[in-house]
């Protein structure tokens, strides 16, 4: 019942673009969010949405009307801040119920509407203390409580977590996506953090620089970034890049990222790149979980190398270890039993069945 | 918010025109609700401050306009230049004085222990919260001619008796004496603040690299302050300078004029005498002072107003 | 005294080997005491001879006993001064001056301050430091043209403005509106900007923004601004001295100081007696929202 589309969108700000025309369709109940550095325009973006910022160029409708010009009040839209913007001298039910309040709603539904979200959110005992008595985890179930009572067709959600600890944005992650869950309501999402984009996004818009870069599930976009800029930005540690070039020998394509080291280009790819053979300013992309420790059978498209070790950052788990091939960085996650030493050689292998080409002049996954 | 107000809408041409209205409606409200506020400083203050610029130039009964004529008048007096003395010897004097007792009494509050500094920072401020004129009455009647409570005590110790407000010299040292008694609590009050502002690990860091107490009030808590000093002696400067009431009770500008101070014998020329353009004159010469002060007020609130 | 007890209290509880440090701190400590006292005896002085004066009779002052000390205490002066109806005039005018005084300012600030520090219109930020500028300029320098303006009002509408009290309810809004806004303009930019993102989104209108949101949340600021609009119009001596001169018209520190120094030397115990009621209202807001009271006298120099 409350699909969002985006139109073209561009904010300006006296002469600087903020945002450079986003098209953007957002299904209904869908839970969608914007990531992206800060300064890319996702903010701006939302709170175009919200009608807190007026837009520049553009049509945003929200469940098929225009809302252009309409004030923030008449777009049946909720919002969550950063810092909860939750009123200072009211408590939690009158924070909860200010809005219906004003909208002369009758006690008996208000009262019905706060007990119910309070239900979902688990704050029924919160409900006559004041802002100031609660920790953070509670104000921000408190914001999205008042989000909640309001029933609107979109809810709107500006960096909720980002004022939290640690644990607790884990944890208020999660309840956050059961609370969509349990209410289904559209959702638009805004964070800087990649991890909680890809946990709870239905889809993902990586935005750059006031453009998206990339629409997509979280999987989508894990696995086939359309742009260096997203592959990148998703995942972490971040994908290695190393400056390589394609050479045609003996009828196979192969990558080579120096004078040593050359890989054969998986067959099912070898079309898709073979017009890039000789052309200079390509990046070989190829995640950290590509590259470990040797191990005794081999599979198609893996390859053992030797390489120097030069950093080794034990995470528990895994083991991450640092390296340089042709001027890059290279990361590699490695077993942590595979004995990685700094500043000892140690044979690795790289997995090119997930490896993606680039195209650094457009900066395009080819 | 605001944002929405902002008239920055020039991209898009289709379907913003009653954007534009609500643009205009909002900044409209908005200008109505400074309005009184504005009809205030223009008709209250504002037209004052330039008609007795106007005033200035008229002769006495307002009838003719005699230019630097009254200006020219004053400076041939020497009462005048008496006044022009006065006034900066008072407010120089006096302000340096606030300046200096605040600084001390707000260094021993702070001295002792937090519990009890409530309660001497709210003896010591009561000068401050009692009328001025109020006030000044009590140090008249202490320095009444014939039953002075001081000396009194000065009889008790052998010591002469003083004419506080008969003599010239007395009478401006009492002047000063009560200006400083009622303005050095607002000294206090706000160096006690800028104290508190001082982050406690400087003194500590400061300890540590071996200052002693005086190097540490020298290198540390001056520069620190050095803000709220200057503002503070700027906003005393202009009380000081403007001040009114506590001449005006305590000695009328007596003996003869040696108390006067610009705002007094505006008073009694202006009003008492019923020159309004002469006593509109000698207001007037207030005003560079005046400027001088709010103009470097003006450029520390505006500097920090960037910082920030 | 009654330092001894907080001396002790706050003396440092250290293991005796860093005595010498702890030594030093005492004497300090006692130093600090030592000149406080001092300072508050010249600070309460004048106050506390008030007092003294005001529970004298005419007699007492008369027969040059101790001036710091009064023998046989009397109510007297009070007595006389509130069954006189002169004072309580001055006491209502001044009362009633007064409250209308902060309505008035309060009403023209507030609102004038939400709209220059949230809404913003063209020139609202020069208006902003405007109204800064016009708290710099003195009364001294007003009240002549001020006086002027008056008796050209009377000659062209022909409504008499010398003379009446409530002239000066008009007169005093120069001296407090200004200051009031500029705080309160402090107060509401300090409130961060989500709050009222959120009133919106809510459905509040902008008055209600500001009457629901922004005046309970900056009334600390509300209070401090009321306290200094009450003491600035209670204590204004200038203007009604200058623009009220009948009887019923004059408010307290004029009346008192016009009409009740009459020559008659013996009258002090009368005059401090009035002093002190006119010292009262000041003093026991103080004494009772001291914080308040503080926080707005500080608020023009450390807010901005």
């Amino acid at each position: 019942m409350a699909q969002v589309s985006l139109r073209k969108v561009i904010k300006k700000y006296d002469e600087v673009l903020a945002v450079r025309g986003v098209d953007l369709d957002i299904a209904d109940k869908e839970f969608i969010v914007l990531v992206g550095p800060s300064g890319c325009g996702k903010s701006t973006t939302l709170r175009m949405i919200a009608g807190l910022e007026e837009i520049s160029g553009g049509d945003i409708a929200i469940g098929g009307d225009v809302v252009n010009d309409v004030p923030p009040k008449d777009r049946d839209i909720a919002m969550v801040f950063q810092n909860y913007a939750l009123y200072p001298h009211m408590n939690v039910y009158e924070n909860m119920s200010f809005g219906l309040k004003l909208k002369k709603t009758p006690k008996q539904v208000i009262d019905q509407r706060v007990r119910t979200a309070a239900g979902i959110l688990d704050i029924t005992e919160l409900l006559d203390r004041k802002p100031k008595q609660l920790s953070g985890g509670q104000r921000q179930r408190v914001a999205m409580g008042r989000a909640i009572v309001r029933d609107p067709k979109v809810f709107l959600f500006d960096e909720p977590l980002s004022n939290l600890d640690a644990k607790l944005r884990v944890q208020m992650r999660t309840e956050i996506k059961k609370v969509h869950q349990k209410v289904r309501t559209t959702t638009v999402y805004v964070t800087h953090d990649q991890v909680e984009a890809m946990t709870l996004a239905d889809r993902v818009v990586v935005m750059n620089a006031g453009l998206i870069e990339q629409v997509g599930t979280p999987n989508d976009l894990y696995h086939s970034p359309a742009t260096k800029f997203v592959a990148g930005f998703i995942g972490s540690p971040a994908m290695n890049f190393i400056p390589c070039q394609l050479e045609q020998a003996a009828g196979a394509l192969r990558v080579r990222l120096n004078d040593k080291l050359a890989f054969p280009v998986p067959e099912g790819r070898s079309s898709r790149y073979s017009a890039y053979a000789g052309k200079p300013s390509l990046v070989l992309g190829l995640r950290p979980e590509h590259i470990a420790e040797t191990r005794p059978h081999t599979e198609p498209n893996q390859h053992d190398f030797e390489q120097m070790i030069e950093v080794v950052e034990p995470m528990g788990m895994e083991t991450l270890v640092y390296f340089t091939i042709n001027g890059a960085e290279v990361c590699g996650r490695v077993n942590p039993n595979a004995g990685a030493t700094a500043e000892r050689p140690m044979k690795l292998r790289a997995d090119l069945s997930n490896m993606h080409l680039i195209d650094d002049t457009t900066g395009k996954v080819i | 918010m605001a944002d929405i107000a902002a008239p920055n809408s020039a991209v898009a041409t289709r379907g913003r025109n009653s954007l534009h209205k609500l643009v205009q409606r909002k900044s409209t409200v908005a200008f109505l609700m400074a309005l009184p506020l504005i009809l205030l400083i223009t008709i209250l203050v504002a037209y004052p401050a330039g008609y007795a610029v106007w005033l200035s130039m008229l002769n006495k009964s307002m009838t003719k306009f005699v230019g630097f004529g009254n200006f020219q008048f004053l400076f041939k007096r020497e009462t005048f230049w008496e006044i022009v003395a006065q006034s900066c010897l008072f407010a120089l004097t006096a302000v340096l004085f606030k300046a200096m007792i605040g600084f001390v009494v707000a260094h021993f509050v702070n001295n002792i222990p937090t519990k009890g500094q409530r309660k001497w920072r709210g003896m010591l401020l009561v000068p401050w919260v009692i009328p001025a004129a109020m006030s000044t009455l009590s140090w008249l009647w202490l320095f009444d001619p014939s039953y002075s409570a001081f000396n009194w005590i000065f009889a008790h110790i052998g010591l002469p008796k003083i004419s506080w407000l008969g003599e010239a010299g007395w009478a401006r040292f009492s002047v000063i004496l009560v200006n400083v008694w009622a303005g050095a609590p607002f000294f206090l009050i706000m160096y006690l603040a800028a104290l508190k502002s001082v982050p406690e690990q400087l003194y500590e860091a400061a300890s540590i690299d071996g200052a002693t107490w005086w190097q540490r009030i020298w290198y540390v808590t001056l520069p620190m302050m050095r803000n709220i000093i200057a503002i503070t002696i700027l906003f005393s400067t202009i009380v000081t300078f403007a001040n009114f009431d506590i001449v005006r009770v305590l000695t009328s500008g007596g003996p003869l004029t040696a108390t006067h101070v610009f705002a007094t014998w505006a008073f009694k020329v202006g009003i008492e005498s019923g020159d309004i353009p002469l006593g509109a004159t000698v207001s007037l010469f207030m005003v560079p002072i005046l400027a001088v002060a709010a103009t470097f007020i003006l450029r520390d609130i505006s500097k920090r107003g960037s910082e920030v | 005294m009654a330092n001894a007890a907080i001396a002790t209290a706050g003396a440092p509880t250290r293991p005796a080997r860093y005595g010498s440090i702890s030594q030093s701190r005492r004497w300090a400590l006692r130093w600090s005491y030592f000149f406080l006292t001092l300072f508050a005896i010249f600070f309460l002085m004048p106050p506390f001879y008030m007092l003294v004066t005001a529970l004298k009779s005419k007699e007492e002052i008369a027969a040059i006993t101790n001036p710091w000390w009064v023998y046989s205490p009397t109510l007297s002066n009070f007595i006389e001064l509130l069954t006189q109806n002169q004072y309580l005039i001055f006491f209502r005018n001044s009362a009633l001056v007064s409250i209308c005084v902060v309505v008035v300012t309060m009403l023209i600030s507030v609102i004038a301050a939400f709209s220059l520090a949230r809404m913003k219109f063209w020139g609202s930020a020069a208006l902003a430091t405007g109204v800064f500028l016009t708290y710099l300029i003195p009364d001294t320098l007003l009240f002549i043209p001020l006086f002027k303006m008056m008796t050209f009002v009377r000659e062209t509408t022909g409504i008499e403005l010398v003379n009446h009290w409530w002239t000066l309810c008009i007169i005093y809004p120069t001296l407090t509106v200004p200051f009031c806004t500029w705080i309160m303009i402090g107060y509401f930019a300090s409130i961060p900007k989500e709050l009222d993102e959120a009133a919106l989104i809510d459905g509040a209108t902008w008055m209600q923004t500001l009457t629901k949101i922004f005046i309970p949340v900056a009334l600390p600021g509300i209070i401090a601004a009321t306290i200094f609009c009450f003491t600035v119009s209670w204590a204004q001596f200038l203007y009604p001295l200058a623009f009220t001169t009948s009887t019923t018209e004059l408010v307290l520190p004029v009346g008192i100081v016009t009409t009740l120094i009459k020559g008659d030397v013996f009258n002090w115990g009368q005059i401090m007696a009035g002093a002190l009621l006119g010292a009262a209202p000041p003093l026991i807001i103080y004494a009772f929202l001291m914080d308040y009271y503080i926080a707005g006298l500080t608020a023009g120099a450390t807010k901005g």
